[in-house]
């Protein structure tokens, strides 16, 4: 018998599958929870067994279980166990299961690491895809490190199946460890263009996910995107494009212009209503970034008003929804073009969809005028009287008062129809905000000072009625608004009608009934008012009157006295004394009323709620600085960065200061609760009075008998906002009238006709005057308030990690490239270890212990030697791709230009200088530059061939390798090169006879474009052609050789320096085995191939035939560049004659000017005034004497022998900027008067400053 | 981003939950009832989004769902995401799902929870879009299944013949 239990349960326990767990579920519904419980039992039998697949079954019935509310992760051990199981079928059913229950905090995550690269390296793609999906959801930081360099490999996997998965989890991976975003950039990007539709859509998801939260980072591929939206036919990522380029326009507004016309094109042109929607919305997106400068401006904002209202009309409550959306947005900048649907908008605050209604109640919000809002706010009131629901209605409240007080009470034109409208909100039933309406009341009360007699007479009247809004406690929030009304009645009381009757209602027994801070603000106001009435009273030859009123504070303040709430108890006992007092003098008949008033006399103004936020901090206050120096061991973390912080302003640090401050505070009134909580002798505030005034649910205990009113409630007495309503019409009538009467007289002086057009127009917003003169007192500030710098960016947010620049990275020309440290770890790294971070690493070795550790550091040199052929190969590939998309860019464009076949042509030609040397910076803004206006073709033609410095400055990015030189392809293209810097210049020429015409229009746009460009500006003006020059130097000379040369830092490395040096055979013999060798410094020292010893020379890689010269390079590492520095260096080389053949040698030296570590970058000028605020920058300036050129040619010297870019140029007065190979920034203010020039120079390395300027000197001493 | 994919019924048992970030199972719970709670009440004939509830989201959140017969699909996806291009693709995952059930009814979802996972797999991964070609999901689908017979199991062979 037990057997056979025994026998029946094991065969449960195998045979129980999903299926019939979810059946037996089903079939328990009276015990649901016992029959789970007992299932988990079994479950948990099961999980002990050692055949797989009895495991898995049981871990498949978890994940049912998990999704039932129960908590499963006791199991996660056994997750782990089936995710490794060599089965596709159980594999899939533990990721399955770990993703739907592994979190960051789950232990055996860790675990994992390895079975989970096992099966991304899987030779299957399904247990590949399975554990990418698994991943997706349960990476951790830990993760992310460990498997980032295996899922890169991935995003290059054969499978487009693999590839999508891998490209699309490297956002996770990204956002857990930020460091894999820019080593993993440039693949993403090619990702862009993979060849199947589903990679690309993945990769465009990826950077459109991550541009939405950074996007200034990702400008730089707006062409690409740009093409991508032109060519893709895929809605869903142009559907993803278009909502980035959303993002992106904002910060660029030539984007947006560049955008509108291809959008335009796609709202006319599809079909899918999806993608006109994201298209309408980007474009409004584009309008908002644009000034209102555009001329097919207006155009657009009705195409798009237009389509909306398309989108409203429609039948299907989704596109109505998204259409007043999107209106919503237009709104914001453009109010006239919306307000013109008014009528179509009021129609869906009628709509059954709650959704739409409260759309619908957003746009209203910016549609008010002065003359439509009285009736707006009447329709309005009419949905609020009919609102079913709390919520609804209490945004229908929320949504009234915003409209109306917007903007300062921009639109009200009579505050008496305000006040009445929210004495009539009032009466709303169980609305949750008393306390907006109650300070709306105070509000306008308060600054609205022709209001006060309307609104004291209107309180007067609430708080005589007030047992109509406390009757029925379920609307307690109402009751807020006594508060207010309390308060204005007091503290306006001179304007009281009837200021007996309002005490009276003021001191009633009832009133204790309400919350504790409203007593206390009737107890407070009663005494104010009590004031005035003793004022009024005491001219009066009776006496008693004012004794009475004595009397009746005195009978009836004992019982606030007894009040539980403190604040009420206090104030009411003061004050009774008080009036006691009083009484007593009132006994022996002294006046007494003005010392009373005095006690409340002054007027009490309206603060604005960010007043005490701004006040500035006064000069010479630090608060981060210590008052008291704190113990020593901090100190040494602290100073250095007060050392930075001290010159930046103090706005910067004080937020920082307040948080740290206000953690620290929580912190510790933490610890005196904690403290107080276990302290008996501590007497806690009893739960009674803490019942009683807190807030909504106290009031409850109040036992109140519950009026029920089921007619709506009139408050006698009051007048309705109606009636202002009609009375406002009628004023405007009347005036309109008077208006016209005026007109006419003057129209009939003059003449007659056209008249009835104006006067049947609706009357325009200034012609309402308001009802009266009010003066709107605006909310105090303090003196010299700081403007609002509010920073409401989340510092939890994850993407804020992912900020990183990535432009450098792209076409990896990067002026910083990887650097050692960003490379993503492999795993042989962690073995070897990486001294970085050694706890880590113990750990993760802990989880890898089978890996070899001799074998690693091999293996690591060989991945990398791979990785780097790789990255060569794809640069190369890159640009090849590059330069045709270009030209399918021209090609594209050329068709708008006036003069499209000569120029393309020359566009082409030099075309591929600058994608290779200019920054992406200045490429996306020739891309940008491209498009507005048509003669734009030949403007991008110049900036292009602005852009490379003249000498052909660094060469293409393969050139600057340092293998190069053995290279003996490049010989061709080098002397090529020389060609055709002889044609470019007779085509500069040309063009700028061209340019004159146009050019005073573009002239700030050119700056932007390159160093020369800007200068070529200066030139074009004044029509003077510039003196050649040369950078090229005479190295050395003997009678065989010549060597000039010219030196460039390397944009790639911030520590190489590329020397150009042309070798000119000036004999008549062969010069052949040309070595060329230079003695290294400490600080710098040549290249030289791996294997080559120190004091090794470099084969020159050409041979020079009689009267020929040629170009090589030769690339050196220097660590410090704030220093000029010389090298000696030899030239040896065999001279071959028909007979004989001599050894020869040149020895020169060569001089690493400041100069040379220059790289002209431009700069913006908002950029380059930013630049100069740090505060960073030390100053240094020197002065030039005799130097007699024009100022262009100054500059231009300056630009050319320096490498600097012009910022501005204003008269005789230009900024320039330049940028170090290491990234110091320096700044040059450059002034001529006469003869005199003085440069004023600023950058953040005060010695590479001084002999950057002393070398500017010399330049000039020498001309 | 989308943050997570419910299904329930039309009495707001949960069948199928996929958070796309993490809870812990009682806030999941929650969230189903209040989704469902939200969606429930709206009628037939109003839009299909909603701004999400309390506890999934906020304001740069929505709640995009349909309604088809006794389930509830609800996607709750932020900004980012396209509104109608998410209904499209509901409309792509029930498809789906009909033609790897064969004329999917709730009782398919009911006993094929792990099934209906795997189909969602192949659309959405970790809160993204991976696919939306309902051709190419249920090739992926189907090699997937493929694979599984392939590989014989103890358990199911003998269930299945009953």
């Amino acid at each position: 018998m037990a057997l056979k239990i025994v026998k029946g349960s094991i065969d449960r326990m195998f045979d129980k599958n999903l299926q019939d767990l979810v059946r037996g579920i089903r079939n328990h519904k009276e015990d649901e929870a016992k029959y789970i419980s007992t299932c988990i039992d079994e479950i948990k039998q099961e999980l002990k067994q050692d055949n797989i697949a009895v495991k898995a079954n049981a871990v498949c019935k978890l994940t049912y279980l998990q999704m039932l509310g129960y908590d499963v992760s006791w199991a996660a051990f056994n997750i782990v166990e089936v995710m490794s199981s060599s089965k596709f079928t159980y594999k899939r059913i533990g990721y399955l299961a770990a993703s739907q229950c592994f979190h960051e905090n789950t232990d055996v995550i860790m675990l994992t690491t390895n079975q989970i690269r096992k099966d991304l390296s899987s030779p299957n793609q399904y247990d590949t895809g399975v554990a990418l999906t698994g991943l997706s959801c349960f990476v951790t930081p830990d993760l992310a490190r460990d498997l980032a360099n295996d899922i890169m490999t991935l995003m290059s996997h054969t499978k487009p199946y693999i590839r999508k998965k891998a490209v699309l989890i490297m956002y996770k991976v990204f956002l857990k460890y930020p460091e894999s975003l820019r080593p993993a950039f440039p693949r993403l990007k090619e990702k862009l263009e993979d060849p199947d539709p589903g990679v690309q859509s993945a990769a465009v998801n990826v950077i459109c996910e991550l541009a939405r939260r950074n996007p200034k980072n990702y400008l730089s591929l707006a062409p690409l995107f740009f093409k991508l939206m032109t060519s893709s036919t895929n809605n869903w990522v142009l559907i993803k494009i278009i909502k980035l380029f959303g993002a992106l326009t904002p910060l660029e507004p030539r984007l947006g212009k560049k955008l509108i016309e291809p959008l335009t094109n796609l709202i006319h042109s599809t079909s899918a209503m999806s993608l006109l929607y994201e298209c309408v919305n980007t474009v409004i997106a584009v309008l908002i970034s644009l000034s209102s400068g555009m001329p097919n401006h207006s155009a657009s904002i009705q195409l798009c008003v237009q389509k909306l209202r398309i989108l409203i009309e429609d039948s299907d409550q989704n596109l109505k929804y998204l259409g007043l959306l999107a209106m919503s947005k237009i709104l914001k900048t453009h109010p006239k073009s919306v307000q013109s649907h008014k009528d179509l908008i009021l129609q869906c605050l009628d709509d059954k969809d709650e959704s739409i209604r409260l759309r619908a109640l957003d746009l209203l919000y910016g549609m008010v005028s002065k003359k439509n809002l009285m009736e707006i706010v009447k329709k309005l009131m009419i949905h609020v009287d009919k609102a079913e629901g709390t919520t609804y209605r209490d945004e229908l409240l929320t949504k009234i008062i915003d409209i109306c007080s917007q903007s300062n009470y921009q639109y009200i034109t009579n505050f008496e129809w305000y006040i009445s409208i929210l004495v009539e909100l009032t009466r709303l039933e169980g609305t949750r905000h008393g306390h907006l309406i109650a300070s709306q009341m105070l509000d306008v009360a308060i600054r609205v000072k022709a209001i006060r007699v309307f609104a004291v007479a209107q309180m007067a009247t609430l708080l005589d009625n007030a047992h109509l809004l406390t009757g029925n406690m379920q609307r307690n929030g109402i009751c807020e608004v006594l508060y207010a009304a309390a308060w204005i009645c007091g503290e306006f009381s001179e304007h009281l009608e009837n200021p007996v009757q309002t005490l009276e209602a003021m001191l009633r027994p009832k009133v204790a009934t309400l919350p504790g801070h409203i007593q206390a603000v009737y107890v407070q106001n009663a005494a104010k008012l009590f004031a005035t009435i003793l004022k009024n009273q005491e001219g009066n030859t009776d006496s008693t009157a004012a004794q009475e009123t004595s009397q009746m504070m005195i009978d009836r303040l004992p019982l606030f006295v007894q009040s539980a709430n403190l604040e009420v108890q206090e104030r009411a006992s003061c004050i009774l004394q008080l009036v006691k007092y009083i009484q007593k003098l009132q006994q022996k008949d002294v006046e007494v009323a003005e010392e009373v008033s005095a006690l409340f006399a002054g007027e009490l103004n309206p603060v604005a709620p960010k007043a005490q936020k701004k006040v500035p901090v006064p000069e010479g206050l630090d608060l981060d600085a210590w008052i008291n120096e704190p113990p020593s061991e901090s100190e040494s973390e602290d100073e250095q960065p007060k050392a930075i912080f001290t010159k930046e302003e103090p706005k910067h640090s004080r937020p920082r200061h307040t948080e740290v401050d206000e953690k620290e505070l929580a912190r510790r009134r933490e610890a005196r609760k904690q403290e107080q909580a276990n302290n008996p002798f501590y007497i806690k505030a009893s739960p009674s009075s803490q019942k009683v005034y807190q807030e909504a649910p106290g009031v409850e205990h109040i036992p109140v008998v519950q009026i029920d009113l089921s007619v709506p409630l009139k408050v006698p007495g009051l007048p309705m906002s109606d009636q202002y309503v009609k009375l406002e019409e009628e004023r405007r009538q009347k005036e309109r009238a008077e208006k016209k009467k005026k007109e006419k007289k003057k129209r009939k002086e003059k003449r007659s006709g056209r008249g009835k057009k104006h006067d049947s127009g609706p009357e325009s917003e200034e012609d309402i005057t308001p009802a009266h003169v009010v003066d709107i007192v605006t909310e105090e500030m303090p003196e010299n308030a700081l403007p609002s710098d509010d920073d409401d960016k989340d510092p939890n947010d994850p993407h804020k990690a992912l900020d990183i620049d990535l432009d450098n990275l792209l076409e990896t020309t990067a002026r910083r490239p990887l650097a050692d440290s960003e490379k993503l770890p492999v795993r042989s790294h962690r073995a070897a270890g990486a001294p970085k971070s050694s706890a880590e690493d113990g750990e993760a070795e802990n989880a890898t212990p089978q890996e070899p550790k001799k074998k690693s550091s091999k293996e690591k040199r060989d991945k990398k030697k791979d990785k780097e052929r790789d990255r060569k190969r794809s640069k190369e590939e890159k640009k090849k791709k590059k330069h045709k998309h270009e030209e399918k860019e021209e090609d594209l464009l050329g068709g708008q230009a006036e003069e499209p076949v000569v120029q393309s042509e020359e566009t082409k030609e030099v075309e591929a200088q600058p994608t290779s040397t200019s920054a992406e910076v200045s490429d996306l803004d020739f891309w940008l530059s491209n498009a507005p206006v048509p003669s734009n073709t030949q403007e991008a033609a110049t900036v292009a061939e602005a852009a490379p410095a003249p000498e052909a400055p660094a060469g293409t990015a393969a050139d600057s390798e340092p293998e190069e030189p053995k290279d003996t392809e490049t010989e061709e293209s080098k002397s090529s090169k020389h060609k055709k810097k002889k044609q470019k210049k007779e085509k500069e020429e040309k063009e700028k006879k061209k340019k004159k015409k146009h050019h005073h229009h573009h002239h700030h746009h050119h700056s932007d474009g390159g160093g020369e460009e800007s200068v070529q500006n200066g030139t074009v003006e004044e029509e003077e052609p510039l003196p050649p020059m040369s950078n090229y130097c005479l190295l050395a000379e003997n009678s065989y050789i010549k060597m000039v040369c010219d030196i460039q830092g390397n944009l790639q490395d911030g520590s190489q320096v590329v020397v150009s040096v042309i070798f000119e055979n000036k004999s008549d013999s062969f010069l052949k085995s040309m070595e060329f060798n230079v003695l290294d410094s400490l600080n710098s020292k040549l290249q030289r191939p791996e294997g080559s010893g120190p004091h090794d020379g470099l084969t020159v890689p050409f041979q020079l035939p009689p009267g020929v010269s040629n170009e090589a390079r030769f690339v050196f590492t220097v660590q410090s560049i704030v220093m000029p520095q010389k090298l000696k260096g030899t030239l040896t080389f065999i001279v071959k004659n028909e007979d004989s053949s001599t050894h020869e040698k040149l020895d020169f030296k060569l001089h690493f000017t400041c100069t040379s570590y220059l790289i002209t970058t431009p700069c913006y000028s908002d950029a380059f005034a930013k630049l100069l605020e740090s505060g960073d920058l030390k100053s240094s300036s020197v002065r030039l004497e005799g130097v007699n050129m024009p100022f262009h040619h100054l500059l231009a010297r300056i630009c050319f022998h320096h490498h600097f870019s012009v910022v501005e140029r204003i008269d005789s007065c230009a900024s320039m900027y330049s940028r170090s190979i290491q990234g110091h920034h320096v700044c040059l203010l450059v002034k001529t008067s006469g003869q005199t020039v003085s440069i004023d120079a600023k950058c953040d390395e005060p010695t590479l400053l001084g002999n950057v300027l002393d070398e500017i000197k010399q330049t000039f001493s020498q001309c | 981003m989308i943050k997570a994919i419910l299904i329930f019924n039309n009495h707001g048992k949960p069948r199928l939950s996929k958070f796309y970030e993490h809870y812990n199972e009682d806030t999941e719970q929650q969230i189903i009832r209040e989704t469902f709670h939200l969606v429930s009440k709206r009628d037939e004939n109003v839009c299909n989004f909603l701004e999400g509830g309390m506890l999934i989201g906020g304001s740069d959140y929505k709640l995009i769902y349909r309604h088809y017969a006794t389930l509830y699909f609800v996607f709750c996806v932020d900004s980012s995401e396209s509104e109608l291009g998410i209904l499209d693709l509901i409309q792509v995952f029930v498809e789906t799902l009909d033609k790897c059930f064969e004329n999917v009814c709730e009782l398919d979802l009911i006993f094929h929870v792990d099934k209906v996972h795997n189909i969602l797999a192949e659309m959405v991964m970790g809160g993204m879009v991976l696919e939306t070609n309902m051709n190419e999901i249920i090739t992926q689908v189907d090699a997937q299944n493929k694979m599984e017979k392939s590989e014989t199991f103890i358990f199911q062979s003998t269930r299945q013949d009953r």
